[in-house]
């Protein structure tokens, strides 16, 4: 008999072209996703080299990381990031690679629109220079982000070295309670086993929490994984998976479809596979949940307070603690409920689909902001801000005094003009907390789109569950 | 293409006392504009090194004038975060050969090594005797040899081993890059796709 084998272990087996021992693998890529912001000095390299792009027919770029989502139809204002991404384009065009570049409309953020193209299936290996390229394993795929030297590896060859990561098991089981979606589930396993509880690993998520969740809701989990430190996470595909996929542009067709289906199909772990480390998590214990420090790991549950300096093991973490206190302006032993906040970011490869908007305009819905607060609504892709427009999300969230922008990572990493000012509280749907992440200064608290949307209506933290 | 050689790195180290180093400190998203591999030194630590004016903060480590050297030394989890391989860049720029810590997270450990810089993880006491012997006297040479994956400080007389992959270490003392291995792979890649069963990336 075969030696059990897990999901991963299965997609990656598939995909080794060479292993030696001791060596790493060289892994064959399904899929590349590049950006303006790691891919340049990677095609400077084949230049450098006068070798082609291996396989242009398996790679994609869009622009998103550096794109203003103000007047995206006007030539970009800032020269630093108008030459960055004129370098995408030229690359492009020089190497034969098929870009969606602004006013295209498959535009968005990279780890948006693969899935919503199709570009993302069960059973492939996808690379991005970009560390949220795991939101890609909620389809099953093994997805994980890569460095520049790495980027042009797979430009150059289609295939990577990499060493085989170990596999973890996070199994969800039970029913979630009112107002706790998927980003309160990523935020409490991240708070339990810290921002390097994962590393070294792959996460396979599972469990019937997460079979019930929409493939959305999936990709905001498997997104974060890298938070945790893990390489990636990924769900098993199941029906849900295919019924998502079904008539996507780059979906197999016909009779494909059904060859495809039935190899999707096999795409789980084996009975009596054993993974190298498991967590079991009762759906029971989760609650709303919300950052109060500067790594996704500083969470609590929303009616917590936050810990006390007294009651950290050592003197380091003391240490850390108090300089993301001093960061924040917050003391320990305090709640965060009711605390004021200067923005709301609506947006991030985390939380700016479709179903995100739906339901943030549930709760947003004939309310109006405070006048001290400012909103932005930046979605993740074209195709979203079309969606937004035909379902008339939009005019819910103008009339409540949002911003409407265009698509693009915006103030999640700060790095184009959208940023949160110094000293300013941000409630925000992105995936990351650290010091200067929205802006230098800037002082982030994670949460869901739902806890998010609470905080529009109010301008102070506040339990959605008042409002559902 | 040839890197640089990587064989033994002796040095003075500078202590950076702090856990979960995230990229976005060591190099945040607004310097990420350059189209080069070079000159991402001048903004490394960016917002702990200056305050909003550009003036250097006097608290922070690599503003103090004792600590010079090619080791930084630092807390555990380093590199956790955003996959910007900038952030290796900016260290290898502004001169740091190697980086010590307990624990490193794994983008970052790939992106250090395919630049020539040393990820080197040592056991939690041993990084706290180094924090402890160099903040007694910064002028402390610490030695990491890669032949003999130590990392020794010779006039304390202590030393500990580190693991390296063996095709790392190769590549490090050699200067061999990754990207020459694959492109002579090419060939056999090649004959992968033909023979390759279950393939529906490219189905649409």
């Amino acid at each position: 008999m075969n030696k059990p084998l897990t999901l991963f272990e299965k997609i990656w087996n598939s995909h080794i072209v060479f292993q030696k021992e001791d060596y790493p693998a060289v892994l064959y890529i399904d899929a590349h996703l590049i950006h303006e912001v790691t891919s340049p000095q990677a095609f400077t390299g084949l230049k450098k080299r006068r070798i082609k792009v291996f396989r242009t027919n398996r790679t994609w770029a869009t622009m998103d990381h550096n794109v203003p989502t103000k007047d995206q139809d006007k030539p970009i204002q800032e020269e630093m990031s108008r030459k960055q991404v004129e370098m995408l384009q030229k690359n492009c065009d020089e190497f034969g690679v098929q870009l969606y570049g602004l006013g295209h409309p498959n535009q968005g953020i990279v780890h948006i629109i693969g899935p919503e193209l199709g570009i993302t299936k069960p059973g492939m290996t996808i690379v991005c220079g970009d560390s949220h390229t795991s939101t890609h394993g909620a389809f099953g795929a093994i997805a994980f982000g890569i460095g520049t030297s790495e980027v042009e590896q797979v430009l150059a060859s289609q295939a990577i070295l990499q060493y085989k990561p170990k596999t973890m098991n996070i199994r969800i089981d039970g029913k979630l309670g009112k107002g706790v979606t998927s980003k309160d589930i990523i935020l409490y396993i991240i708070s339990k086993i810290s921002t390097a509880g994962g590393t070294g690993h792959f996460v396979e998520y599972s469990g019937t929490a997460i079979e019930n969740l929409s493939m959305e809701a999936r990709m905001t989990i498997c997104n974060m994984s890298i938070e945790m430190g893990a390489r990636g996470g990924m769900i098993a595909p199941d029906e849900m998976t295919f019924a998502y996929m079904k008539g996507r542009p780059f979906a197999p067709k016909g009779k494909e479809w059904d060859k495809a289906l039935a190899y999707w199909k096999t795409l789980k772990t084996d009975k009596d596979a054993i993974y190298d480390k498991e967590l079991f998590i009762d759906a029971r214990d989760i609650e709303p949940m919300i950052t109060y420090g500067t790594n996704p790991g500083m969470g609590i549950k929303i009616t917590e307070t936050i810990p006390a300096e007294d009651s950290l093991e050592n003197e380091n973490q003391r240490n850390n603690f108090r300089s993301a206190m001093e960061y924040m302006g917050l003391s320990g032993g305090k709640p965060l409920l009711g605390q004021k906040v200067d923005y709301v970011f609506l947006g991030s490869c985390t939380n700016s689909r479709i179903e995100d908007y739906r339901n943030i305009s549930k709760i947003v819905k004939g309310k109006k902001k405070p006048d001290w607060l400012t909103v932005y609504v930046v979605p993740g892709s074209a195709h979203v801000v079309k969606q937004i427009e035909k379902e008339g999300l939009d005019k819910i969230f103008i009339d409540a005094g949002f911003e409407m922008r265009g698509a693009g990572c915006s103030a999640c990493l700060g790095m184009n003009e959208d940023k949160i000012p110094a000293g300013k509280y941000c409630v925000s749907t992105s995936n990351r907390n650290f010091q200067g992440r929205q802006g230098p200064g800037a002082r982030t608290f994670l949460a869901s789109p739902i806890t998010a949307a609470a905080a529009a209506i109010t301008g102070v933290v506040s339990d959605v569950r008042n409002f559902i | 293409m040839k890197k640089q050689k990587v064989t033994k790195i002796e040095s003075t180290a500078i202590p950076l006392q702090i856990e979960n180093v995230d990229t976005d400190q060591i190099i945040p998203a607004r310097f990420l504009k350059s189209t080069t591999r070079e000159g991402f030194g001048l903004n490394v630590f960016r917002d702990w090194r200056y305050d909003s004016e550009g003036n250097p903060k006097q608290h922070f480590i690599l503003n103090h004038p004792n600590y010079k050297g090619e080791i930084l030394l630092a807390g555990h989890n380093f590199g956790c975060g955003s996959s910007r391989e900038h952030a290796a860049w900016a260290l290898s720029d502004y001169g740091f050969k190697a980086v010590v810590s307990s624990f490193f997270a794994d983008i970052f450990k790939n992106n250090a090594l395919n630049n020539s810089l040393l990820p080197v993880q040592v056991t939690p006491d041993f990084l706290k005797l180094l924090f402890e012997i160099v903040n007694e006297n910064h002028q402390t040479k610490i030695v990491i040899d890669v032949a003999k994956q130590t990392i020794s400080v010779p006039s304390k007389k202590i030393s500990e081993t580190f693991d390296i992959n063996p095709y790392k270490k190769i590549c490090v003392m050699n200067g061999y890059d990754d990207v020459d291995y694959v492109v002579n792979m090419r060939g056999e890649i090649a004959n992968f796709e033909k023979k390759r069963k279950d393939d529906y990336s490219l189905s649409f």
